[in-house]
């Protein structure tokens, strides 16, 4: 019971990173320039697809990962400069549109350039197997995944919280007419932003990718989840990103697992199987709703 | 006016009787995008491949084939079906991989009096209660290759199994056909549908430590889940079993050699020792560069069957009775062998034991093991009234 419960927590703590990866740029892009990025899942989608194609021709993983990140980055920056500029002045249904827009004209170009079958990205060979740790085998290359998130997410931590970078960045979130008034350059500081969520997703796009399938579409059920992210955690908070992710993720993990078999142990077997699954599914909205209705602007809001 | 009318129309309609068509429509509505393509593309190229060796026709008339999307949306399959039915007027219809958009589209088909050869989906409806003059199924009940594993895995001895399958209609399906025949010790967890990731799931089967484990995770989901089955280390303690949809070409291409070893049941196999299928078998290859799967020889059957039956009745599309004696006939050879229709049109034929290897080219593929059922019916037959 203590082996399944580690195993379990190591699956919450890598999905809640992965997710933290996700986050992490939308919070700062709604949190900071107030914008709502629908496309920020496509970001992730087209991330994904460049470190296939590019771990494909490269026939190198880490390789593939490092140019599809540089690629998607400069996707990002293009995007900022003709079409994000033009919308933070508008209000929040234009952006809406213009980005769900962006969403429907990735996954065709996508459609159109790799075909409607899913890529296939494999792991390095070295990683593919299982590792044992504490008497069970874990996957190998999870054990990556979670030293890439954590990595990440101090990196990260220190750029916000400790540089002249991250200070503007925090000020932004918190006031941005103030920060303006300073005398930053808030343009800039927006396009750095922006470019930095894009390569967060498709750091988490490429490194997922060999675990889940780089396909079409990929990147809207991921988008939900980072929403319930960075509602929970408070919008424009890094801190509040990584804590409701890692909350996000633990809870999905241990919700699937435990849930159903708790069920199982208390109600009959025909009943437990429907409600199981059912209530699994649904219970990181509860918990949204739950916190919203003690913390309406979420666990570290931004604008305190 | 009216009975004028009607006597116009019976004229009209005795005349359509004598004349024989001049050409054989089909429609074909497919799934072809979205993670459930690999399934609908394999269909459609063995039903395609057959009209070709038939050299573009179907019981000696020129066939038009026409194929659409549905992108595993039952709205779009209903669309794409009124049009094919209203518009085009077609004489056949075929294609559909899912149970749930078969459902959705066969009620305005059976309507339209227009017969649908379905080359996958099976649902048990339309096996029982809702059996249907116009519905002939050429592959099997959804059941059936479930019910297949399930007698396998009881005669083999296996004691604690775990099953896996999506919180869908189909995946409860599997769940009943699998334990119609074994009656061991069961757990069974329900993913979502179109879920991709594992981790949760195999760390409950790590914890349940099971002998045996069957999933039904079709498409996408089944790729997804052997590999991280690997991953996790369990393929050592734990026998893998699936219905020949979880282990055929689109999922071991996808896989490779992680799925050696696994056992799987299927009412066909590309190394069955018939002539028909031998030839099927090099000409699909030649064709397309890679291994038919159970999906391509369902649809090349299907296409067979229809060229059978329009031979039957000459050509006369028009005289629906003679067109439904003449497909419960079953006058074409199947690449699985001999098979008959049962008396609610779906087959009465025998299943198969395979396992994932190496052939004798090095390839990683399936080798057929044994027979399991031998002329084997399903079990909602009993409940069909055909009229």
């Amino acid at each position: 019971m203590t082996q399944l419960f580690l195993e379990q927590a190591l699956n919450g703590l890598q999905f809640g990173l992965m997710l933290f990866l996700l986050a992490a740029g939308l919070t700062l892009v709604f949190g900071i320039m107030d914008c709502i990025n629908l496309a920020h899942g496509s970001l992730y989608m087209v991330g994904a697809y460049f470190v296939a194609a590019a771990a494909q021709a490269a026939d190198s993983f880490w390789l593939g990962l490092g140019a599809g990140v540089a690629g998607t980055a400069l996707l990002g920056l293009l995007l900022e400069l003709s079409l994000f500029r033009q919308l933070y002045r508008r209000d929040h249904l234009a952006q809406v549109l213009a980005t769900f827009a962006l969403i429907l004209i990735a996954n065709e170009s996508v459609r159109l350039i790799w075909g409607p079958a899913p890529l296939l990205l494999n792991p390095p060979e070295s990683l593919a197997g299982p590792v044992e740790i504490a008497g069970f085998f874990y996957p190998a290359y999870r054990l990556v995944i979670i030293a890439c998130g954590l990595v990440v997410a101090g990196l990260l931590y220190l750029l916000v919280a400790k540089s002249r970078i991250g200070m503007w960045v925090r000020a932004g979130a918190a006031n941005r007419e103030m920060t303006e008034a300073l005398g930053i350059n808030v343009r800039a500081l927006f396009t750095a932003v922006f470019v930095f969520g894009a390569g967060l997703c498709a750091l988490a796009g490429g490194l997922l990718g060999p675990l889940l399938a780089v396909q079409v579409g990929m990147g809207e059920s991921v988008l939900i989840l980072a929403f319930v992210v960075i509602i929970i955690g408070g919008i424009g908070s890094i801190r509040g990103a990584l804590v409701g992710a890692l909350i996000v993720g633990t809870v999905d993990t241990l919700g699937r697992a435990l849930l159903p078999t708790l069920l199982r142990a208390t109600l009959p077997a025909d009943a437990a199987a429907t409600l199981g699954p059912a209530l699994a599914s649904i219970l990181i909205y509860l918990l949204m709703a739950g916190i919203l209705f003690f913390k309406p602007q979420g666990l570290f809001p931004a604008r305190a | 006016m009216l009975p004028r009318l009607t006597a116009l129309a019976a004229a009209l309609m005795l005349a359509g009787s004598v004349h024989a068509a001049d050409k054989v429509k089909v429609g074909f509505v497919s799934t072809l995008s979205g993670p459930g393509a690999g399934l609908g593309v394999d269909i459609r190229d063995g039903f395609n491949l057959a009209v070709k060796q038939l050299n573009g026709k179907l019981g000696g008339l020129p066939a038009e084939v026409l194929i659409a999307d549905d992108q595993q949306n039952p709205d779009v399959a209903k669309q794409a079906t009124d049009k094919l039915l209203k518009k085009d007027k077609v004489d056949f219809m075929s294609g559909i991989v899912f149970s749930n958009i078969m459902l959705a589209v066969g009620p305005a088909v059976f309507q339209n009096q227009t017969f649908y050869i379905s080359a996958n989906a099976g649902p048990s409806q339309y096996a029982g209660e809702q059996c249907n003059p116009f519905f002939f199924n050429v592959a099997w009940q959804n059941d059936n290759l479930h019910e297949a594993v399930g007698k396998y895995v009881q005669d083999k001895g296996f004691k604690n199994v775990v099953i896996v399958t999506p919180n869908y209609p189909g995946g409860k399906d599997a769940v009943s056909g699998f334990k119609r025949y074994y009656k061991g010790k069961t757990e069974e967890i329900y993913t979502k549908l179109g879920q991709l990731d594992y981790a949760a799931e195999l760390a409950q089967i790590r914890a349940a430590k099971p002998d045996a484990l069957f999933f039904f995770l079709p498409g996408g989901m089944g790729i997804n889940f052997v590999k991280q089955f690997v991953a996790a280390g369990l393929s050592r303690d734990t026998q893998l079993f699936a219905p020949g949809f979880s282990a055929d070409e689109d999922v071991i291409k996808a896989v490779g050699a992680p799925m050696m070893g696994m056992f799987n049941s299927s009412h066909w196999a590309h190394d069955m020792d018939n002539a028909e299928n031998k030839r099927f078998v090099a000409e699909f290859e030649k064709e397309y560069g890679r291994l038919p799967s159970l999906y391509a020889s369902q649809g090349y059957d299907a296409a067979l069957m229809m060229d059978a039956a329009v031979r039957d009745v000459k050509g006369n599309l028009a005289d629906k009775k003679a067109l439904q004696k003449a497909l419960e006939a079953k006058r074409f050879k199947s690449v699985r062998g001999d098979f008959k229709f049962n008396a609610n049109h779906y087959p009465v034929q025998n299943y198969y034991l395979r396992v994932i290897g190496k052939d004798g080219q090095g390839r990683v593929t399936n080798k057929t093991m044994g027979t399991i059922f031998t002329n084997h019916a399903d079990a909602y037959a009993a409940q069909c009234k055909m009229k």
